[in-house]
């Protein structure tokens, strides 16, 4: 089982208490940008993921705690998480993932 | 060599130790007309088809460890075919056929058993979808058939009908031709009769990238081996195709999550068919060596580390016992975790790829297994053809481009 550091909580809490939501930072497009949108786009936005084997950029929901959602990265070969962050914060940049895992 | 009865016993006078080696470990050529990436039993047997139906002999089968490690290896075997929709009954269909006569093809034996998998209804949403899938299934000409809670108890006698319980059965859809059968063995069968064919089996060769031309098709592939040409190349390659499709400048609809499952200690035939649950969750049959085989769900969260969680287990079993309080008291030997690649319909993707000479056979997720003879031949078909047969053509991956999904995700609703 998984520990996973809530940020919100800032506290690390078995993995019952949370819910994978998927990868992260898949932006919405708004109403404008739908309106536009080609099949190809429609599908990227949908279905299309990266899948990495490595530090993966993702979702979770602290349901039976805080109730909040926050993104995460973690490294899908060794399912270490590296960091936990704030939903609307950044994807963290290479340097900011370096510096977290010291 | 033959297997046969006489071969047999000429072996048993020495004990057994005289067997040959059943393929030879072979070192990769400088060139191959096809090569697939992946030695499961979907590209062993995809090699095993462009050899013995095609007439594509220069092949090679590149695994990055051992052949039949991955997927094929840690499978719960279950093999059935009633899905709901046309596109899937052809397809999971085509795959029962080509394994009713795999043994003797292949002269050897891959213990295909037809004992049966019943899939138990506990509610009136069970009962009105199965008896959906009955009907769906026999206008497909695909056995399945309804049994009452009492006709399921008769079939399957470690099961407890009584109403009073938790989760009551209320009766179970049969599919008849529908069983398990050695996983090992399918890979193992598959990889010797390609070998004796003049296919080259490379194992510990992990494929690192794929090399194009100027025009953007394939010419080679990077291997821990060295480089390797071919104008063909056919990905097999389960929870790792999206790593190996990246090579290619590919992204794909999939997502690889860890599946467990797990055995009990050995003990005497006490269950004789498969029996899957939705609503409660689990599945179970028993092995030929007396294990109980017991699976549910994948974990919630992707992952590449061939491990899952011990909660998943634990919910696994508890599942298990709902259903079959006689197996309370019985004690679990080994348990283990796959990678599986997922698709958004939960049908598998093959055929060609955007990419000239790149083909692809994955997305079989959770339930590729029963499908191997099947998936392997469609692949071969659509290498050696440049395109894909009328069964595989539905499953291109094209269909997440215009929403023809098929969406067997949504009408079963479970796995394997
Ligand atoms: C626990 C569990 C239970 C299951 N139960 C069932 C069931 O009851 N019924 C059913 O139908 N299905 C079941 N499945 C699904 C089934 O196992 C798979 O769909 C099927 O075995 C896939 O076969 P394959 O040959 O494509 O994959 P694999 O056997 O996984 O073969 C893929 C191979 O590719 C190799 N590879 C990957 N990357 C590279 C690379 N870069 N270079 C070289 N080689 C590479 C891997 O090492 C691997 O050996 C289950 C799966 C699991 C994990
Ligand atoms: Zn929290």
């Amino acid at each position: 089982m998984l520990l996973i550091h809530c940020p919100y909580c800032k506290e690390k809490r078995p993995e019952i208490e949370f819910a994978y939501a998927g990868e992260a930072h898949i932006v919405r497009p708004d109403a404008i940008a739908q309106s536009e949108m080609t099949d190809e786009e429609w599908s990227k936005f949908m279905f299309i993921r990266n899948n990495f084997r490595g530090e993966h950029a993702e979702r979770w929901w602290h349901n039976a705690g805080c109730n909040m959602f926050f993104n995460a990265i973690r490294n899908t070969k060794t399912d270490k998480f590296v960091m936990t962050y704030k939903m609307g914060e950044n994807r963290p940049t290479k340097t900011q993932i370096e510096a977290a895992k010291k | 060599m033959k297997f046969s009865a006489i071969s047999l016993f000429a072996n048993a006078l020495s004990g057994h130790k005289k067997w040959p080696s059943q393929f030879p470990n072979k070192e990769p050529k400088k060139e191959y007309d096809v090569i697939i990436i992946g030695g499961g039993a979907h590209g062993l047997g995809a090699a095993y088809y462009l050899a013995s139906k095609y007439g594509i002999k220069n092949v090679a089968v590149l695994e990055k460890g051992w052949i039949g490690g991955g997927n094929t290896g840690r499978n719960t075997t279950i093999i059935r075919s009633n899905y709901l929709f046309d596109e899937s009954a052809a397809l999971y269909d085509h795959a029962v056929d080509l394994w009713d006569g795999l043994s003797q093809e292949l002269n050897y034996n891959v213990m295909f058993s037809k004992r049966g998998v019943l899939m138990l209804a506990h509610n009136v949403h069970d009962v009105q979808s199965f008896q959906r899938h009955v009907y769906s299934n026999r206008l497909n000409n695909v056995d399945n058939r309804w049994l009452t809670p009492e006709e399921c108890k008769e079939f399957c006698p470690p099961l407890d009908i009584s109403s009073s319980r938790r989760y009551p059965v209320m009766g179970g859809a049969l599919q008849m031709r529908a069983g398990t059968a050695r996983h090992d063995s399918v890979a193992w069968g598959y990889a010797r009769a390609a070998s004796k064919l003049g296919v080259d089996i490379i194992q510990n060769c992990e494929v690192t990238g794929i090399r194009r031309d100027a025009f953007g098709n394939v010419e080679g592939v990077e291997t821990a081996k060295g480089y390797l040409k071919s104008k063909k190349v056919g990905v097999s390659a389960a929870g790792n195709t999206s790593v190996v499709m990246e090579m290619a400048g590919l992204r794909f609809p999939l997502e690889s999550y860890p599946l467990q499952a797990l055995v009990s200690e050995p003990i005497k035939p006490v269950f004789p068919c498969v029996v899957m649950s939705n609503a409660v969750h689990a599945y179970i049959s028993q092995s030929d060596k007396g294990e109980l085989v017991i699976g549910a769900g994948t974990d919630q969260y992707t992952s590449y580390s061939q491990r899952g969680a011990l909660h998943l287990q634990e919910h696994n079993l508890m599942s298990i016992c709902e259903i079959f309080p006689i197996f309370k008291r019985m004690r679990m030997l080994r348990s283990w975790g796959g990678v599986v690649d997922v698709t958004p319909d939960r049908s598998p993707i093959v055929g060609k790829t955007p990419v000239g000479g790149l083909y692809v056979n994955c997305g079989w997720g959770t339930g590729g297994f029963k499908a191997t003879p099947g998936a392997a031949n469609m692949l071969a078909y659509t290498i050696a053809h440049n395109e894909p047969h009328k069964i595989n053509a539905p499953f291109n991956l094209d269909r997440f481009i215009g929403g023809r999904l098929i969406d067997e995700a949504a009408a079963a609703a479970v796995a394997h």
